[in-house]
C-alpha cells in the first residue's frame, strides 16, 4: 500500500498556539480521504502544511508526487474570462492538460467567454477544480470544496472529482464539516479536533470495528469523579495513562472487550460508541454505527480519564 | 443498458443498492446475457459516488456468477443468466404467496410475518455458507418498528423478547400492519 500523503509527528504552531500537534497519519494512493472536524480543528493547517504553504515546527509531512491545492475561497482573477484563465494556467504550469480542462468545462456548461467574476458559485468551484486537475496532480487537496454551494452544484463538483478518480490513480484529500456530503464519495477518514488526530483509517474498516451499544445505565461503571456525558475534562486527546486508559478495554480487562469512545446517558439508558468485539451481556443492544455517528462519537469523546466502562468484571 | 439510481435515505449501502438493481434488471429482462454494464467512470459521473463502490458491486456480481469482467473491454452479463432465474423467481413467489396466506389464516399480522421471515432468513443464512447481510438482517429485524423512539418505544421493540416468545398473536388494532385488515 503506497502512501500518497504521510505525516509523522507533525506539529504546526502559530506564534504560541499549536494548530496541530503530534499528528501521524497516512493516506494510501488512489483513496478519497475525508478530513473532518469542527472549525479550528486544524484541517486547513494540515492541508497548508502538506502543500508547503506552512513550515512544520515539529515532525514532517510528505506528498508522493505532485499536489494541487484548491483553497476554500477559490482564488481566481475575476477580471479574466474562463478562457483567459485557462491560457494563463497553460503558461504558468509545465505540466498542463488544457484539452481535457476545456472539454470538462464545456460538458458542465461553463461559458468559456464569461468573466470569472460573473460565474455562479458552482461554476467558479468547477473552474478552480478544473485548473487544479489540469496540472495532472497525484494528490488533489480541496479545502471545503462544497461550502456555500447549493445541492445541485455540490453534486456536480463531486461528479467531476469522482470521474477523475475513476480515470486514473488520483488521491484526493477534501475537508468538510458536513459528513452527509462525504458519505458516498469518501473511502478514507481523518478526524481532527483541537489540533489532534482523533481517528484515521479506511471507512469500511472503521465502521466494521465500531459498535453502538444501548442498554440500562447500570451496565456501566461511572468513571472516577465524573458521569458520562459531561463535558470533556482537560484537553481532548490527552495522552492515555489513567485508570480508564482507552487501550485497556472496556470489559474490565477482558481481552478483546469493547473500548468506549464516547458515552451519553438519558435517564436510565446509556448509549455508547465503542470499538472492538461486542459485549457478551445480552442486555446490550448492539448495532453498527453510521458514518455520522462514528465521526460525532470521536468528536464528542471525552478524554480517556472521563470514560465509563462496562460493569461485571473487575479489572 | 442499466441506469442506476440511489436511494440515499434507505439505509442500504450503496454497493448493495447497485448489486440489487442489476439483479432486478436481470429478473425483469431489462438486462440480458451479453449486455455490458456501464463503466465505473460512467456510473460515478452520474451518481457522484466513489469508484471503488462500483468496482465492489461488480466484483460481488462476478463472484455470484452473474457477470464477467473482460480485460480492457468492460463488465458483461454472462451467458445463461436470466431465464432460469426468472422461472425460479415466479415459482418461489407462488410458494411464498401460499405461505403468507397460511400465516395470515393462523392469525399472524404484518409485523409478525416480517419478524418471522427475518429470523428464518438470518438463521438459514448463518447455517449455510453465505454470510452476506447476516448481521444487518438481525439488527434490522429487531429495530423495524422502534428505532430512534423514546424509552417506552424501545422496550417494545427489543429483538430478544420477540425471539424468545415467538411471534405473538396480536389484536388487529395495532398501529402498524393495518393495510391488509379492513
Amino acid at each position: 500500500m503506497r502512501a500518497a500523503l504521510e505525516a509523522a509527528g507533525l506539529g504546526v504552531r502559530y506564534r504560541r498556539a499549536w494548530a496541530l500537534r503530534d499528528c501521524s497519519l497516512s493516506v494510501p494512493a488512489g483513496r478519497v480521504a475525508a478530513l473532518v472536524g469542527p472549525n479550528g480543528a486544524g484541517k486547513t493547517t494540515l492541508m497548508h502544511a502538506a502543500v508547503g504553504l506552512l513550515r512544520p515546527a515539529l515532525g514532517s509531512v510528505r506528498v508522493r508526487g505532485e499536489a494541487a491545492f484548491v483553497a476554500q475561497d477559490k482564488p481566481l482573477y475575476d477580471g479574466f474570462t474562463v478562457a483567459e484563465t485557462l491560457s494563463f494556467g497553460r503558461r504558468t504550469n509545465s505540466r498542463w492538460d488544457g484539452t481535457s480542462a476545456a472539454d470538462r468545462l464545456g460538458r458542465l456548461g461553463v461559458p468559456l467567454g464569461r468573466k470569472v467574476g460573473g460565474l455562479s458559485g458552482g461554476q467558479r468551484a468547477q473552474v478552480a477544480i478544473t485548473l487544479a486537475l489540469a496540472r495532472r496532480p497525484d494528490l488533489l487537496i480541496l479545502d471545503e470544496p462544497l461550502a456555500n454551494l447549493d445541492p445541485l452544484a455540490r453534486h456536480d463538483v463531486m461528479r467531476t472529482v469522482m470521474a477523475e478518480v475513476a480515470e486514473r490513480e488520483l488521491t484526493v484529500l477534501l475537508s468538510s464539516h458536513v459528513v452527509a456530503d462525504l458519505e458516498e464519495t469518501c473511502d478514507w477518514l481523518v478526524v481532527l479536533n483541537g489540533g489532534r488526530l482523533q481517528v484515521s483509517g479506511d471507512i469500511e474498516d472503521l465502521l466494521g470495528e465500531h459498535l453502538v451499544l444501548t442498554g440500562p445505565a447500570d451496565l456501566i461503571d461511572e468513571p472516577p469523579g465524573g458521569a458520562p456525558g459531561e463535558p470533556p475534562r482537560g484537553a481532548p486527546g490527552e495522552p492515555p495513562g489513567g485508570a480508564w486508559d482507552r487501550g485497556r478495554g472496556l470489559a474490565g480487562g477482558v481481552a478483546g472487550g469493547p473500548v468506549v469512545v464516547s458515552a451519553s446517558r438519558t435517564g436510565r439508558q446509556v448509549s455508547l460508541l465503542a470499538r472492538g468485539e461486542p459485549p457478551r451481556d445480552p442486555r446490550w443492544q448492539v448495532r453498527r454505527p453510521g458514518l455520522d455517528e462514528l465521526v460525532m462519537g470521536h468528536l464528542r469523546g471525552p478524554g480517556p480519564a472521563a470514560l465509563p466502562r462496562l460493569t461485571g468484571v473487575n479489572g | 443498458m442499466i441506469d442506476f439510481r440511489l436511494d440515499r435515505g434507505s439505509g442500504v449501502s450503496t454497493y448493495l443498492q447497485l448489486v440489487h438493481q442489476v439483479k432486478q434488471a436481470l429478473r425483469l429482462g431489462t438486462l440480458r446475457p451479453g449486455d455490458q454494464l456501464p463503466t465505473a467512470r460512467e456510473v460515478v459521473e452520474s451518481l457522484a459516488i466513489n469508484p471503488n463502490t462500483v468496482l465492489k458491486a461488480y466484483r460481488e456480481l462476478e463472484r455470484e456468477g452473474l457477470v464477467e469482467g473482460r480485460p480492457g473491454m468492460g463488465t458483461f452479463v454472462r451467458e445463461g443468466v436470466g431465464g432460469a432465474t426468472l422461472a425460479d423467481h415466479t415459482r418461489l413467489r407462488r410458494g411464498l404467496e401460499a405461505w403468507v396466506r397460511e400465516a395470515r389464516d393462523a392469525g399472524l399480522d404484518h409485523e409478525d410475518l416480517r419478524a418471522l421471515f427475518a429470523v428464518v432468513l438470518t438463521d438459514v443464512t448463518r447455517d449455510g455458507a453465505g454470510s452476506a447481510g447476516g448481521g444487518a438482517g438481525s439488527a434490522g429485524g429487531g429495530a423495524a418498528s422502534g428505532s430512534g423512539g423514546t424509552g417506552a418505544g424501545r422496550k417494545e421493540a427489543g429483538p430478544s423478547r420477540r425471539e424468545e416468545g415467538g411471534p405473538s398473536r396480536r389484536e388487529e388494532s395495532g398501529p402498524s400492519g393495518q393495510e391488509g385488515v379492513a
